[in-house]
């Protein structure tokens, strides 16, 4: 069910910085809200976000109970070389995702 | 004369129609404007896992008779609801997804506002982005519209408000913290980050129900149909935005 919609450009110069745009699919519950009836909604959020570009860890975040649903992450990042990069989220209930995009860099 | 004054300030001129678009943020509207910040975009990327996937006891997918939505769906939603001979009736674009999910696919209905039924709205309504409104009204499609509009003027709930009053007659002040738009329906399903969720008309229209503390109608319900009917030949015309973002 989990989607994911990641924004990178295809290509860049080398040295140059490129913003990258994440968005993913995800409720996002607190643990702090309840049902009509009393009983505590379990928390189910993303815990972490990482971002690696040909392996090497470029960005990273912590997410805690007050981000919102579907968590639009945007970072920037310096073109060094042509490669993949590789987004992953991970969380509550075994929730993990990981989705990549290729960038050329000239 | 003061007749003819009053009813001239019931409905808002054409030249003054003015999207809920109008009325965001600068920020907001950069969210609904890049399709990567678009959260409506996840229900409309996960509509099209939908449309390919064969279901029901029939075993067929949307795209089987269909193909491709970008071709096929392309304006349909522009023109909901329309009159089904079936029901003799309008009916609004969730009510045909799932009669095509009951008749054709043979495959149980989706529940309303439920994920599947929301991204197949939202992979159909996004193929009309950037089209005029287009709802014809036939002879047969008359006391419907008719229904919608006695609906949208009449005072109801214990706060004894019609939807005019504050739609037609109030537009652009202040309700609380919020600018009251003129309720036209460019955008449906939309995301609404009070919602944290993509929605759709009638989830919005039942809001306003709570909020004027009238009973709402339940999802489906002819009456609510009857008034999307209403607002869309009201906003007939205006560009289609869906899925939008709204605050």
């Amino acid at each position: 069910m989990a989607s994911a919609l990641i924004n990178v450009p295809p290509r860049a110069k080398r040295g140059e910085i490129i913003e990258i745009k994440t968005l993913i699919s995800h409720t996002m519950e607190t643990g702090f809200r309840r049902t009509q009836l009393g009983a505590v909604i379990p928390r189910d959020i993303i815990r972490r976000f990482v971002c690696t570009y040909n392996g090497t860890e470029v960005f990273s975040a912590d997410l805690h109970p007050a981000i919102a649903a579907n968590p639009f992450i945007v970072f920037s990042t310096m073109a060094i070389e042509s490669g993949t990069l590789v987004f992953s989220w991970t969380g509550d209930n075994g929730f993990s995702v990981t989705e990549s995009a290729a960038i050329s860099v000239e | 004369m003061a007749i003819a004054v009053s009813v001239a300030a019931g409905e808002i001129a054409s030249s003054d129609r003015r999207s809920g678009y109008d009325f965001m943020s600068r920020e907001t509207r950069a969210m609904q404007d890049d399709d990567t910040a678009n959260p409506g975009m996840l229900w409309v990327l996960e509509g099209g896992t939908l449309w390919e996937k064969k279901t029901g006891a029939a075993g067929r997918a949307c795209a089987d008779c269909h193909g491709d939505p970008r071709a096929s769906m392309k304006g349909v939603a522009a023109r909901y609801p329309a009159f089904d001979a079936g029901k003799g009736r309008p009916v609004g674009l969730e009510q045909r997804i799932n009669v095509c999910r009951t008749d054709r696919q043979e495959a149980p209905a989706l529940a309303y506002e439920s994920r599947e039924l929301l991204a197949l709205t939202a992979l159909v309504a996004r193929q009309s982005r950037g089209l005029p409104i287009d709802i014809a009204i036939a002879a047969r499609m008359r006391p419907f519209l008719a229904a919608g509009r006695a609906t949208f003027h009449r005072r109801q709930g214990q706060l004894n408000l019609a939807c005019a009053q504050c739609h037609d007659d109030n537009w652009g002040r202040q309700l609380a913290g919020n600018v009251i738009p003129q309720a036209h329906p460019t955008g449906y399903p939309l995301y609404r980050l009070e919602w944290q969720s993509l929605g759709s008309l009638q989830r919005r229209l039942r809001n306003c129900f709570v909020g004027i503390r009238a009973e709402p109608y339940d999802y489906g319900a002819p009456e609510l149909v009857d008034l999307e009917l209403y607002l869309m030949w009201r906003a007939r015309g205006m560009t289609m935005d869906a899925p939008a973002v709204r605050p």
